[in-house]
C-alpha cells in the first residue's frame, strides 16, 4: 500500500513536470488510471537481482516520429539493466493493429511480460502523445498517459514516459528526463583544456556551456532552478562561481580572500558550501545566496573539503585529513563537532549523499587503486561498486539507485570517461561524450 | 591553455649548459656574465634566470607538504636570487600527482605552496612579493603514470610573474 501511494504522488509530480515544459495535458490525461494493479509486486525487482524485466516496446504508430519515442524509451529501459527489450522480430502485432487490440496471448508468446502500446498524432503544430502499459499476464493496463506537447520536445516525453514505465514496475523513482553537467577534456595531459558541457542522461542534445580558455572543474546542478556551482581559474585567480544555464550569465561567489573550490549546493538551493584554502589551510563554508554571508563550518589546520548536504539538509559529510589520512566525516549542517565514519583500509575521499538519504558514496583509495563505493551515513555496510587505475567522484541520478562517475586510464595519452553504475555494483555503463569527460554531476528531474 | 610551463624544458637545458661553462670557467659569474659566458639567451631576473641560477621547482612526498632539504637549499638559493632582483614577484604554483582526489589535491597543493612561500618568507622575502596558486593534479610537469613522473608532478614552481 505505501509503494501505491507513493506512486500517486510520483503521477502528481509529473503531471506538474509536464505542464511546466509547457505541454498541455489533453482531456482526461490519464487514460482510464486503474487501482493498484495485483499482479504488479510480481515485477517488483529486488536490490541486486539481475532478473531484467523482458519487455515490448513496439514503434508507437504514427510514422517516423512514432519510431523514433519507441527507440528512446527502448534505449533508456535496456540501459537501467532492469529491463530487457525483445528483439523487434519477434512482435506478433504492427504498431497499427497493436491500437485496435493487444493480443495479448502472441504478445505473451513472444516472451514479453510487459507490453508499451503508443501512438503519435500531428495536432496543429503539435504532437499527441499517447501511450498505454500493459501486464501481459494479467492483460490489465497498468497505466496510460496521453499529452500534447510541441513536436520538438519529442525525446523529453520519450524520457517521461520511460520514468513513468521504470517507476510503475520498479517501484523506484525514474531518472531518464535528466541531464549531466560535466568537464568535456582534449588536449594533452599538461596542456589539457576543459570546458563545462551539458548533455541529456543518454548523451543527445550535448553543447558546451564555456569556451576551453579557463580551465574549470567540478560543475555541480542547483536542485532547484537552472542554475550550477562550479570552479574557474579566470584571471588566474581559482574561485567558485555560480552559472545560469539558460542566460549564460556567471558570477563569482563571495569575496574570499583565498581559493575556493568543492562547491556543492544545499537540498534547498539557498545555499551552497565550498572550501576556502589560505596559508596553507583549508575549511569549510557556507554561503547563503539570498544574502550572501558566509559561516565557517570547519577550523583547525586539517584539509576539509568535498562537503556535501544530507538530503534534509541538517547535516553535512566531508573529506578531512584530520586524523592523518584522506578519511569521511559527518557534522551538523552549521559546523563543528565533526564525526568520522570512514573506518576500513585505505583512504576516502568526494563523499556524496544520496538524494534518497540511504548511502554516501565515495571515491576509495587502496593498494594504488581508486573505487567508487557506498557506505550508510552510520559508516556501516560499506560496498565497493567498480574499481581501476583512477574512478573517482561519484555524483547520484535523482532517485539514489543509479551513479555516474569517471574513469582515467593511466599513461600520456589515457582516456577519461564518464560511467554509470547501478547501486548494487551491476551495470557499469560507459557514458558516451563527444570527447573525454571528467567530474559529472546528474540534473534533478528536469523542471 | 594559458600557462604551460615554457621554462622547464629550457631551464634543464640552460642548468646543464650553466654547470658545464661555471666548470670550465668562472665559478661567479656576474648577472650580465651568465648570460653570454654560457651562450644562453635569458634576461636577467627571468624565470630562465632563475631555473639556471637558483632553482625554479622544490619536491616533496606522497601526501607530504613538509620541505626536505634539497627543497629547502633551493629556497634559500631562490631568496639570495630574489634579493639580487628587488622588482621581481613570484608565483608559487604548488602541484600534486595524479594519485589522488582533485579536490583533495587542490587544497595539497595549496598547502605545499604555502610551504615553499612561509620558508622564503623566513628567509627574508617580502610576503608582498610571493602569491600562491594551486593547480591540484591538474596541471601535471610528466605526464606519465609511474613513480618518476609522480614523483616530478608532487612540486612548488616558482613562476616569476
Amino acid at each position: 500500500m505505501t509503494r501505491y501511494f507513493l506512486r500517486v504522488s510520483r503521477e502528481g509530480r509529473r503531471a506538474a513536470r509536464v505542464l511546466a515544459l509547457g505541454l498541455a495535458l489533453s482531456l482526461g490525461g490519464v487514460l482510464a488510471l486503474t487501482g493498484p494493479v495485483l499482479a504488479q509486486n510480481a515485477l517488483v525487482i529486488p536490490d541486486g537481482s539481475r532478473q531484467a524485466i523482458p519487455i515490448a516496446i513496439p514503434n508507437f504508430a504514427g510514422g517516423d516520429l512514432g519510431r523514433q519515442i519507441a527507440e528512446v524509451i527502448s534505449a533508456d529501459l535496456e540501459r537501467s539493466g532492469l529491463f530487457k527489450p525483445i528483439p523487434a522480430g519477434t512482435f506478433p502485432q504492427s504498431p497499427d493493429q497493436l491500437q485496435a487490440q493487444p493480443a495479448f496471448p502472441s504478445w505473451r508468446g513472444a516472451g514479453a511480460d510487459a507490453l508499451v502500446a503508443g501512438k503519435v498524432v500531428p495536432q496543429g503544430g503539435k504532437t499527441a502523445f499517447e501511450f498505454r502499459l500493459w501486464e501481459l499476464n494479467s492483460e490489465q493496463q497498468m497505466t496510460g498517459t496521453a499529452f500534447t506537447a510541441d513536436t520538438a520536445n519529442w525525446r523529453r516525453v520519450a524520457h517521461i514516459i520511460a520514468d513513468t514505465i521504470y517507476s510503475k514496475m520498479t517501484g523506484d523513482d525514474g531518472y531518464f528526463d535528466t541531464r549531466i553537467v560535466y568537464v568535456s577534456e582534449s588536449g594533452p595531459k599538461n596542456r589539457r583544456v576543459k570546458r563545462l558541457a551539458i548533455m541529456d542522461q543518454d548523451g543527445a542534445n550535448h553543447r558546451f556551456l564555456t569556451s576551453g580558455k579557463d580551465l574549470v572543474l567540478t560543475p555541480r546542478f542547483s536542485p532547484r532552478d537552472q542554475t550550477i556551482t562550479y570552479m574557474s581559474y579566470f584571471n588566474d585567480k581559482p574561485r567558485v562561481y555560480l552559472f545560469n544555464i539558460d542566460t549564460g550569465q556567471q558570477e563569482v561567489l563571495g569575496d574570499f580572500p583565498g581559493m575556493t573550490f568543492a562547491p556543492r549546493f544545499s537540498p534547498d538551493g539557498n545555499r551552497v558550501v565550498m572550501s576556502m584554502a589560505r596559508d596553507g589551510n583549508t575549511d569549510i563554508y557556507a554561503i547563503d545566496l539570498r544574502t550572501r554571508k558566509f559561516n565557517r563550518l570547519t577550523s583547525g589546520p586539517a584539509i576539509d573539503t568535498s562537503p556535501s548536504f544530507s538530503p534534509d539538509g541538517s547535516q553535512i559529510v566531508y573529506n578531512s585529513d584530520q586524523g592523518g589520512s584522506q578519511q569521511l566525516y559527518i557534522m551538523s549542517a552549521g559546523g563543528g563537532g565533526g564525526k568520522r565514519i570512514s573506518f576500513g583500509d585505505g583512504r576516502y575521499a568526494t563523499p556524496v549523499w544520496s538524494p534518497r538519504g540511504d548511502y554516501i558514496a565515495f571515491t576509495k583509495m587502496k593498494g594504488g587503486r581508486f573505487s567508487i563505493g557506498v557506505m550508510k551515513p552510520d559508516g556501516s555496510g560499506e560496498r565497493i561498486l567498480t574499481e581501476s587505475f583512477l574512478d573517482e567522484a561519484p555524483t547520484w541520478a535523482p532517485n539514489g539507485r543509479v551513479i555516474a562517475f569517471f574513469r582515467q586510464s593511466p599513461g600520456a595519452s589515457g582516456s577519461v570517461k564518464l560511467y554509470s553504475v547501478d547501486v548494487t555494483g551491476f551495470n557499469e555503463r560507459l557514458m558516451p561524450t563527444p570527447l573525454d569527460g571528467s567530474d559529472p554531476a546528474w540534473s534533478p528531474l528536469n523542471p | 591553455m594559458r600557462f604551460t610551463h615554457p621554462g622547464y624544458k629550457i631551464a634543464s637545458l640552460v642548468a646543464a649548459l650553466f654547470v658545464v661553462a661555471a666548470c670550465s670557467s668562472t665559478p661567479e659569474a656576474t648577472t650580465g656574465g651568465a648570460s653570454t659566458s654560457t651562450g644562453a639567451s635569458y634576461a636577467p631576473g627571468s624565470q630562465e634566470d632563475l631555473a639556471a641560477n637558483a632553482g625554479d621547482s622544490v619536491f616533496f612526498d606522497f601526501d607530504q607538504y613538509n620541505l626536505k632539504p634539497e627543497g629547502q637549499a633551493t629556497l634559500q638559493a631562490q631568496a639570495a636570487w630574489l634579493a639580487k632582483y628587488p622588482a621581481v614577484t613570484l608565483t608559487i604554483e604548488g602541484h600534486a600527482d595524479e594519485r589522488g582526489t582533485r579536490e583533495y589535491n587542490l587544497a595539497l597543493g595549496e598547502r605545499r605552496a604555502n610551504s615553499a612561500r612561509a620558508y622564503l618568507i623566513s628567509l627574508g622575502v617580502d610576503a608582498n612579493r610571493l602569491q600562491v596558486i594551486s593547480y591540484g593534479k591538474d596541471r601535471p610537469f610528466a605526464v606519465g603514470s609511474d613513480e618518476t613522473s609522480w614523483a616530478q608532478n608532487r612540486r612548488g614552481f616558482s613562476r616569476v610573474n
